[in-house]
């Protein structure tokens, strides 16, 4: 047994890259991971300049900086980085760090697979940001990208829909990868119902992937074809129909929302266990809800086309399945509240971000549920009423998540422990102005501002200056995590257990800080099993 | 030169922030709250509808957040709590707290499914307009009369929305929710829109009639609506699709009338009218 550790460590040593191969080739699921986050980062840095060109423009009535068109560039970009840019590659890179050593697995199961994943991303992003730069100027159909007025634009369009079918496989691939590891590679004794939910929900959302990403595909290839190959898809000259692109769009498009936020849910699954020191409550039923809002995110895309003259059945139908959708949701939140309830709370940055989750994606949720109702629907599409809807639960929903996972993880992936000062800093500032850039978007909605407009009428410009001052600051302030992380890896305090977290339980809690290069060579003890899942 | 552009930038946002103090000029932004009851029935429903909501989900809200806050408070460890690990699950609790918002949704239900049938009748209507959106602007032909209307934004808010214009919106009268010809319908008549669109995916939307609908290229959609007898007006909406460059330049201004204006108003426009040219109308599909 020593002879073969030896080995391995000597293999290890010898064979572990170095330089720029280290990260071009790599197959580590640490490297990949950490690869991924930093692209996040950066694709969630670019898209932010884009949202405070946004928010200055928005500042006021009459306020010109832009032309109009490269606003309606601006918007576009902003929210297709944003979705594929920053939140999707972020998932895949927290999944790339923890699946395995959550499960007790030496590495993901097919890790060349993953190397290829990750470095079509670059090219991906450089296609979407490089598209401003073409003649005619990036997209400036909205990131839903609705024909005939996506037929319109020049050079940007096919960089576009290439960037499309390259994320999109990243996403298919990376999918392939998390199912083929959690299904195969759990240590002896890891059974399904003990994994942690960051598993199970990142599980779930690899089979929403899959399942939806190739109708992505479809719906933009048809537009390819459409506008270079005579095809008559989304034309009514031609026999076709452009409201079928929105049918396939949205039956991509809302599976995609819960994309976004499951695994997000997975992360306030582990945090607010640890920090309220006792088990998470109602660890199957959290299983059932979650497969459950998998399953109905598949009958409600017709609720973000109320207006477009459905028939009234159908209008009926998807109102009365999205209003359900708020039940399992609804079954969560209250699961949460009862780990919390007559526990032994503290505090730090991660429980922070998680109790901030709590609150706030419940108000984005709330907006949900009165969106769906058809008739006010109508008074809400297509109004900022929309616009605070989705980033409520998107930005103080799935990115206050992985704030929350990185602050909770960064000791196991660094060794070192952050300055929790400025992380705090970094809380409070996001949190207090999270609130004064969006919530007045609501008001704005209501009043009748429409979205998806460069300059608008006198009468919205109290509420638009509120949000654009909370747009500022709250830009500004993400300035602090990178630094934050930067700091902790050069300097921050070197942490002696295996976990600076009290009541942390999982698999990853069993391993030093930093996890070793190579983890789980060895699966892990059944004492491990039983104290590293706490439920 | 960069200084004092930032300079007068702050300066200009605190002003007009103090400028705007709610003791400020009567038509104040910070009195734009809520969604507006409108003047057809459908309108006053919805608002009606979109309240009950709201309250709902606050009563919600308040329980929900206010056991978190409770939680937040008493169940600290700084406070001496002790965490207790034998309550990690129950099945009653499972069942009553997927029950009962089942019943709350059961009940927002019914009324809104009533609502939504009630406002798409669309039959027996007294006048008929066919709406086109085109980019950027709307054209209101009034079916059965040779009564046509191109309705583009206004020269005095065009002229101010161009860049290094120089004219500050507040000098404009309704800047971007003005037009050069309104779209004239008689009040207590039900009124029917059938609404397409030329080029792109445009929407039409008045907020205080209750309308929405989307103008799709080769597509009919209908909608109506009925005036309240009572309350003749001017009513402003906006195009509510993004459909290029122009979408924030496209209004729409109703103006409600008496049946009898209405009827002198169609005659006196029955002569030639000239209109920008315009692709001869598709052949068209219903859509219900």
């Amino acid at each position: 047994m020593a002879e073969l550790h030896q080995t391995a460590a000597h293999a290890e040593h010898d064979h572990k890259p170095h330089g720029w191969r280290r990260w071009v080739f790599a197959t580590n699921h640490k490297d990949i991971g950490t690869m991924y986050l930093i692209a996040a980062g950066t694709m969630f840095l670019i898209g932010g300049l884009a949202a405070m060109a946004i928010r200055a423009q928005l500042f006021k009535s009459g306020m010109k900086l832009f032309d109009p068109a490269m606003f309606n560039s601006l918007t576009t970009m902003h929210g297709l980085i944003m979705i594929f840019g920053a939140i999707m590659p972020a998932w895949v890179g927290l999944a790339n760090w923890m699946i395995p050593l959550q499960i007790g697995a030496p590495d993901m199961a097919l890790p060349r697979l993953n190397n290829l994943s990750f470095w079509i991303l670059p090219f991906a992003f450089t296609l979407m940001v490089g598209s401003f730069f073409v003649p005619g100027g990036a997209v400036a159909g909205g990131w839903t990208m609705y024909p005939p007025l996506m037929q319109q634009f020049g050079a940007a369009f096919p960089m576009l829909i290439f960037a499309i079918h390259l994320m999109g496989i990243s996403s298919i691939l990376g999918a392939i990868n998390v199912i083929v590891t959690i299904m195969n590679l759990r240590a002896p004794g890891m059974t399904l119902l003990r994994m942690p939910l960051f598993v199970w929900t990142w599980l779930i959302t690899a089979y929403l992937l899959i399942a939806v990403m190739p109708v992505l595909a479809g719906a933009v290839t048809m537009q390819l074809t459409d506008h270079f190959f005579g095809t008559s898809f989304f034309n009514a000259a031609g026999g076709g129909d452009p409201v079928l692109f929105l049918h396939v769009f949205w039956f991509f498009g809302h599976p995609e929302v819960y994309i976004l936020i499951l695994p997000a849910f997975g992360i306030i699954s582990e945090i607010i266990p640890t920090f309220s020191r006792k088990p998470l409550f109602g660890y199957e039923a959290m299983v059932y809800a979650t497969a459950s809002i998998a399953f109905l995110s598949f009958i409600v895309w017709g609720h973000h086309m109320f207006t477009v003259g459905m028939p009234v059945a159908a209008q009926l139908f998807f109102m009365l399945s999205t209003m359900l959708i708020a039940v399992p949701t609804g079954v969560k939140v209250f699961n949460w509240v009862a780990t919390m309830w007559r526990g032994s709370l503290s505090f730090e940055p991660p429980m922070l971000f998680a109790v901030a989750f709590l609150f706030l994606f419940s108000i984005g949720g709330f907006s949900g549920l009165m969106l769906a109702l058809v008739p006010s629907d109508y008074q809400y599409h297509g109004t900022y009423f929309v616009v605070a809807h989705f980033h409520y639960v998107l930005v103080p929903g799935a990115v206050f998540a992985i704030f929350g996972g990185v602050y909770y993880w960064l000791p196991k992936w660094s060794g070192r422990m952050y300055d929790m000062r400025l992380a705090k800093w970094h809380f409070w500032l996001s949190v207090i102005f999270v609130n004064v850039l969006f919530f007045p978007q609501h008001f704005l909605g209501l009043a009748g501002m429409p979205r998806r407009i460069p300059d608008y009428a006198p009468q919205f410009t109290d509420w638009n200056m509120v949000s654009s001052i909370g747009g500022f600051i709250f830009g500004a302030s993400q300035v602090l995590f990178p630094y934050i992380i930067i700091k902790c890896i050069r300097s921050g305090k070197p942490i002696e257990a295996n976990s600076p977290w009290e009541g942390a339980h999982g698999l990853e809690w069993e391993l030093p800080c930093p996890a070793p290069y190579h983890s789980w060579q060895t699966p892990p003890s059944e004492t491990m099993l039983a104290h590293g899942t706490g439920h | 030169m960069k200084r004092s552009r930032l300079g007068r930038l702050l300066g200009t946002s605190v002003l007009g922030l103090a400028g705007r103090l709610p003791l400020a000029a009567a038509a104040s932004g910070w009195d734009e709250l809520n969604m507006p009851r409108g003047v057809t029935s459908a309108s006053r429903n919805i608002y009606a509808l979109h309240m009950m909501a709201l309250w709902v989900c606050v009563g919600i809200a308040v329980v929900v957040f206010g056991v978190m806050i409770w939680s937040l408070i008493f169940h600290r460890k700084s406070r001496g709590a002790v965490p207790d690990v034998t309550l990690t699950h129950s099945t009653k609790v499972e069942v009553v707290w997927t029950a009962v918002p089942v019943l709350i949704l059961v009940g927002m239900a019914i009324p809104a499914a009533r609502l939504l049938l009630k406002i798409n009748n669309n039959t027996d209507p007294q006048v008929n307009i066919r709406v086109t959106g085109f980019q950027w602007g709307w054209r209101y032909q009034y079916l059965g009369t040779p009564v046509s209307i191109i309705s583009k934004l206004s020269a005095s808010s065009n002229d101010a929305s161009q860049m290094h214009s120089g004219i500050r919106p507040s000098a404009v009268p309704h800047y971007l929710l003005s037009v050069d010809h309104q779209v004239v319908v008689p009040v207590g008549e039900k009124v029917r829109l059938l609404i397409t669109s030329i080029d792109v995916i445009h929407s039409w939307w008045v907020p205080d009639l209750g309308v929405k609908r989307d103008a799709i290229p080769g597509y009919i959609n209908e909608a109506s609506f009925t005036i309240a007898a009572n309350r003749p007006g001017i009513y402003r909406g906006q195009c509510t699709e993004l459909c290029g460059r122009g979408h924030a330049y496209m209004p729409i201004v109703v103006r409600a009338v008496t049946p009898a204006a209405y009827q002198a108003w169609l005659k006196q426009h029955s002569g030639p009218q000239s209109e920008a040219a315009t692709h001869p109308p598709a052949a068209a599909v219903t859509r219900s």
